[in-house]
């Protein structure tokens, strides 16, 4: 392909790197390739030569990859990061979104584009689920907490399940409480008592 | 209250803007400050130029080296005050340091028993002080050993450490201690011990955003003289250790805000406040200038030059005249004090601490200019 650049995805993680690489492929035909952020970053992208490096802005490890934008440097052709002067919009939702990218000195922004944009789509999704992932994470310690403390009440005073959350909820809504809060008190004050 | 977001990264020198949100030197000034947490340089670079932050707390040859057109980003940044002065620790893996026989605290005797090896260093980022003050101290002390000096991000130090892809290092703590703790390495030398008073850390803001900085200049100075106090600095240490900031324990923290480094105590190792330590001289910008220069195959004179106009000394003196004496010149001899010396200043008296590189050698502006 004369026209397929040579892109890496920088990402540890297996399946978030698979749905970034099957997001680039519907932008067109590219040769991806994947590494890991860790030892010796910088060596191994100039190694590949990409004309482009996808990686997420958040990660530690990118301070190793401004090295690849000084010219007496591991590659031959400078990388320097991507900003558009020309659509400053793009470098902020890319940086919003929370993606970097690094081109090669002289690709044109044209053939930048499509890419960088699939990539800031797929960087939205993974931000969704990494907030629905905690979402749902505090829902459960939330659940798991509430039995507890539904636990102790029949214990301590022999009701059954569904008087015990009733009585929960009566005290939460009396003291103006959320019911996870109040089922924590009970549970570290019966810790404290044992 | 003035809204006000700044970014930092997570080391024991980003108090200063700690300190002025959570001890309420920020809200006196009527600020009300964000802090955002970047988990890498280039990230809160990119804060700091989509305007995603308005100031930052920065290595001090980030902003020189962007003057000089290296490394990735665009748009002027300036520097309106120094946060912090040292705080860089070099350590050696335990192999190395054993058969060396390194010690402490000696850089030349080090330097001799290093030169002619091959070896490879870790610093946090190709423009800092720690790059800097490494390629200074073994360019002298240790002229046959040509040094190969690669970015290594400070949490993964350890590891690179462990697996052989460096022989040494030069970071901030709490990095050179986790390297010790979880990699064996040695702590051989602190960077004051290369010199004494190396700008590390400054607040840096893009061009135009100093003329309304007052405020937030005066909350960082109060709240850098207030982490400076050696009685704050156990809650300091509590402080930074909190999960929203480092994310540690305070124990990890507290032996090199206390200035205790490989069991000993190190004289002007970390500084936020004392002496001048704030003050954004141009003779600091300069000596970066021509250090970056050196390393990276530029001409000196106009990169002293680029280096200097962007340390807003001029804005600094404008904000807080009215709240601690001003040198009368916006330059010193950088190197040239072996004691600590009073001076007159517009105002009183100003304290210079003693500022010597380890080779005796001085730098002085107006012949490097």
């Amino acid at each position: 392909m004369e026209n397929a650049l040579t892109i890496i995805v920088v990402e540890q993680d297996r399946d978030r790197a698979m749905m970034i690489v099957d997001a680039l492929r519907e932008a067109g035909q590219h040769r991806i390739q994947i590494i890991g952020s860790g030892a010796g970053l910088a060596r191994r992208v100039a190694e590949i030569r990409p004309d482009l490096v996808l990686i997420d802005a958040g990660d530690p490890s990118r301070d190793a990859l401004e090295e690849l934008t000084l010219a007496a440097g591991a590659l031959e052709r400078p990388v320097a990061m991507f900003v558009d002067r020309s659509d400053q919009g793009l470098t902020r939702t890319a940086i919003e979104a929370g993606v970097s990218a690094y081109v090669v000195d002289g690709l044109r922004a044209e053939r930048i584009h499509p890419i960088l944009d699939a990539a800031i789509a797929r960087f939205h999704l993974f931000a969704r689920m990494r907030a629905e992932l905690v979402a749902t994470k505090a829902a459960l310690e939330e659940r798991k907490v509430i039995d507890r403390a539904k636990g102790l009440l029949m214990r301590a005073k022999g009701i059954d399940e569904a008087e015990a959350y009733a009585l929960l909820r009566r005290t939460a809504m009396d003291q103006g409480k959320k019911l996870a809060d109040l089922a924590q008190a009970l549970v570290t004050a019966a810790e404290l008592l044992k | 209250m003035r809204a006000l977001r700044l970014g930092y990264v997570p080391l024991l020198d980003a108090a200063p803007l700690i300190v002025a949100r959570e001890m309420g030197f920020a809200e006196e000034e009527g600020l009300d400050l964000t802090l955002s947490r970047a988990a890498s340089w280039s990230q809160l670079r990119d804060l700091l130029d989509t305007g995603a932050v308005e100031a930052a707390h920065m290595l001090s040859a980030m902003p020189v080296a962007r003057a000089l057109g290296l490394g990735g980003g665009q748009g002027r940044i300036e520097v309106l005050m120094v946060l912090s002065l040292g705080g860089q620790v070099i350590g050696l893996s335990g192999d190395l340091a054993a058969r060396i026989n390194a010690g402490f605290g000696n850089p030349m005797r080090l330097g001799a028993t290093l030169s002619g090896r091959r070896l490879r260093f870790g610093v946090p980022f190709p423009f800092s002080m720690h790059a800097l003050l490494l390629r200074y101290w073994l360019s002298r002390a240790a002229p046959d050993l040509h040094p190969e000096i690669v970015t290594v991000p400070p949490p993964r130090m350890a590891e690179a450490l462990n697996a052989g892809e460096i022989d040494g290092f030069c970071v901030g703590e709490p990095w050179g201690s986790a390297a010790v703790a979880e990699a064996g390495a040695a702590l051989v030398l602190t960077g004051s011990q290369i010199w004494s008073q190396s700008p590390e850390k400054v607040l840096a803001v893009q061009a135009g955003m100093g003329e309304a900085a007052g405020p937030l200049l005066r909350a960082l100075m109060r709240a850098g003289r207030w982490a400076d106090a050696p009685d704050n600095r156990a809650t300091l240490a509590e402080l930074l250790a909190r999960e929203t900031y480092l994310d540690t324990s305070a124990l990890h923290i507290e032996p090199a805000l206390l200035g205790r480094i490989a069991d000993q105590i190190v004289p002007q190792l970390l500084t936020f406040h004392d002496g001048t330590a704030n003050f954004p001289w141009r003779s600091q910008a300069g000596w970066i200038g021509q250090e970056l220069a050196r390393a990276h195959g530029l001409d000196p004179g106009p990169a002293m030059a680029a280096a200097r106009a962007i340390f807003r000394s001029d804005l600094y003196r404008r904000h807080l005249s009215g709240m601690a004496p001003m040198p009368l010149s916006s330059d010193k001899v950088e190197g040239g004090l072996a004691h600590d010396e009073s001076l007159p200043a517009q105002r009183g008296l100003l304290v210079l601490r003693r500022n010597r590189f380890f080779d005796g050698a001085v730098f002085d502006p107006a012949l490097a200019v």
